[in-house]
């Protein structure tokens, strides 16, 4: 009955092919993003903004750029930190360089850096396909952060390479205070989120998704494959260049290009294994799990009396229960997350019939 | 020209060092068509569990065995609980099953002994050996005759038991092996068990080098870039490849290092593995893939 979608008829083609079909869709989105913006500024406090709101935005983002090259486009990837780390430190440079270039823009800079780092690493996958292509997208991975710690001028000739975030200003409006930098990044993310489900559900998006089921056959039917894969490079690595910046800039502050070594990789291949893959709202889920699941589990072991389980220890269970969760969602439930909401969603709609 | 005859040969033996954990990679990518990135995962394992027992006071044959067995306890729950479910599911998600394995293992392995750095002492001193003025490593020449024999064997069990002739009809034609009536869950347990086999081994050998310690599971990275110049499904190629990359990324350190500012050995395999991709995309003694529709 919630789900009803008596008497909502799309009258136009436009009206079917819109983003939100159902009306009660659009109004349960609105109603988030209206309480995110409005009211979580007003009752939220600096540890909720700095430690849980701000990671999992940034790591939402990061996780919907790998998302549209593996989820959508088939590409398997390992490097997306590095790509993060090539747009942090290339929207610091260009804030740092320009006299008064807007923040928005200086970062809109630097996810066009990494998009093009990440279409000259992703060239490769015209010839190769596969695993074949980890080991370009591993060089990516090896190579940038190397070239960041190398060349000091990369990061203002500071002594340990460390780069420091630039003034948080947007239209006069300085968002320096954790409730400003979350709207900030709250802001570019929904931005970026709403392109994204628009490329998907555009030709480019099908043609991405003909070319992960099968990229010969995508060719036999005259999908361009080469500007396909470039494209999907390239929009992957904008996202992601964003995602390092805001990384740098609003949750962390200061970045060092260790920060984006190969585990920060496979920390976003894994919120798009749990969030699933080749959905927009997948990322959302699985890095709100990636963020919260580490803090649930410490405040777990601290219920455990007599610290009976030690930091080091506790380390090394995440770790285990992390691949045994990657594991069991792979076979359990490919398509993660996002699925269980789907059926969830399936069944509000038939509510109160079964099927 | 004698340094460089020296940094080469330092090179090569380095390499065989790589095609040990890379010959790993291409016993389980035949028969079963995993890429196992948890290949590094299992050598730490192996290591960790080998140096816990001896530090114990375990003799050196009874921990090695210990060991094996543990190993094969491994591949026995890799074959039931990931293999065996995800059968008939597409390479890349095997990967990313791998992936996850690689976590387990690790935090496992660390678990259960600890995170310090254990010395591991085989009895053969890393001392530089004179040959006609060349300066070798009597370490690295055992890890090369290791290796050789490590082939060797694996080449008997390949080509000269019945199992190993299972093992090739399965990586040959799956369909057609089952169709014969060989199991395939038996050749999965053997051929994860054969690589636990040289898991340990690599693990012994990488781990009298560097320590037993985490960064053992890196040694992975290390093997990417030599199976990718070998082709993922030559044990020969992984050899062959695993010297290429040893040579050259030792003489690319010394020799383009300082023009570039040094350090260069971390991403050096990778460019140069990306370059024979550009040339031969099956690697040099792969299979060519051809894509039916």
């Amino acid at each position: 009955m919630l789900y009803s979608e008596t008497g909502q008829f799309s009258t136009h083609y436009a009206a079917d092919r819109r983003l939100f079909r159902l009306r009660q869709d659009r109004l349960g989105l609105g109603l988030l993003l209206a309480f995110a913006f409005a009211a979580v500024p007003q009752i939220g406090n600096d540890y909720w903004f700095s430690a849980i709101l701000i990671p999992f935005l940034v790591l939402s983002l990061a996780g919907l750029g790998l998302n549209l090259l593996t989820g959508y486009a088939g590409q398997l990837s390992l490097g997306s930190a590095a790509f993060m780390a090539a747009g942090a430190f290339a929207a610091y440079n260009f804030l740092l360089r320009i006299e008064g270039l807007p923040l928005l823009a200086g970062l809109a800079l630097g996810g066009l850096v990494a998009a093009l780092l990440s279409v000259a690493f992703g060239l490769p996958s015209l010839r190769i396909k596969g695993f074949y292509l980890i080991v370009s997208t591993l060089a990516a991975q090896f190579l940038l952060p190397w070239a960041l710690v190398k060349f000091g001028w990369f990061s203002n000739y500071n002594a340990s390479g460390v780069i420091g975030a630039p003034p948080l200003e947007v239209c006069g409006l300085d968002l320096a205070s954790p409730a400003g930098r979350y709207v900030l990044t709250l802001g570019i993310v929904v931005a970026l989120a709403f392109l994204a489900r628009n490329i998907v559900h555009s030709e480019l998006g099908r043609n991405w998704m003909a070319v992960r089921d099968m990229d010969t056959a995508a060719a036999v039917i005259g999908i361009p494959l080469a500007k396909t894969k470039l494209l999907a490079f390239a929009i992957s690595g904008f996202y992601l260049g964003v995602a390092g910046a805001l990384w740098a800039f609003t949750y962390l502050g200061t970045v060092e290009p260790h920060g984006f070594d190969l585990t920060r990789s496979f920390q976003v291949l894994f919120i798009i294994i749990i969030g699933g893959m080749g959905s927009i709202l997948g990322n959302f889920l699985g890095a709100a799990f990636i963020v919260l699941f580490p803090l649930l589990l410490s405040n777990l072991a601290g219920l455990v009396p007599g610290g009976l389980i030690d930091p080091g220890q506790l380390e090394n269970i995440q770790k285990m229960i992390f691949g045994a969760l990657i594991v069991v969602f792979l076979i359990r439930e490919p398509e993660g997350l996002a699925r269980l909401w789907q059926h969830f969603r399936a069944r509000v709609r038939r509510w109160p019939l079964r099927y | 020209m004698d340094f460089f005859l020296e940094v080469l040969i330092g090179g090569l033996l380095a390499g065989v060092m790589y095609s040990l954990v890379a010959i790993g990679f291409v016993l389980i990518y035949k028969a079963s068509g995993v890429f196992n990135f948890a290949q590094g995962a299992m050598v730490l394992f192996a290591a960790l569990t080998f140096v816990s027992l001896g530090e114990r006071g375990v003799p050196f044959w009874i921990a090695f065995l210990v060991t094996l067995a543990t190993m094969l306890l491994l591949a026995l729950a890799v074959e039931r609980l990931v293999l065996r479910p995800l059968v008939n599911r597409s390479p890349i998600t095997l990967f990313m099953a791998t992936l996850g394995l690689a976590y387990i293992t690790e935090g496992a392995a660390q678990a259960l002994w600890g995170a310090q750095v254990h010395g591991l002492d085989l009895g053969i001193e890393d001392v530089p050996l004179d040959f006609g003025g060349l300066l070798i490593s009597q370490f690295d020449l055992f890890a090369a005759g290791m290796a050789a024999t490590l082939v060797l064997v694996l080449s008997l069990l390949f080509n000269k038991t019945r199992i190993g002739l299972s093992l090739r009809a399965v990586a040959d034609d799956t369909l057609a092996a089952q169709a014969i009536g060989i199991r395939l869950s038996r050749v999965w347990v053997a051929v994860w068990a054969v690589a636990g086999l040289v898991a340990l081994i690599t693990g012994l050998l990488w781990g009298a080098r560097l320590g037993v310690q985490f960064s053992l599971s890196l040694v992975v990275l290390k093997a990417l870039p030599v199976l990718i110049v070998g082709g993922f499904s030559s044990v020969g190629g992984a050899i062959v490849g695993g010297l290429i990359v040893g040579a050259s990324e030792k003489l690319a350190e010394i020799y383009a290092g300082p023009l570039l500012g040094g350090g260069i050995e971390n991403w050096f395999p990778y460019v140069l593995a990306m370059l024979f991709l550009l040339v031969r995309p099956a690697g040099l003694f792969g299979e060519r893939a051809i894509d039916r529709v």
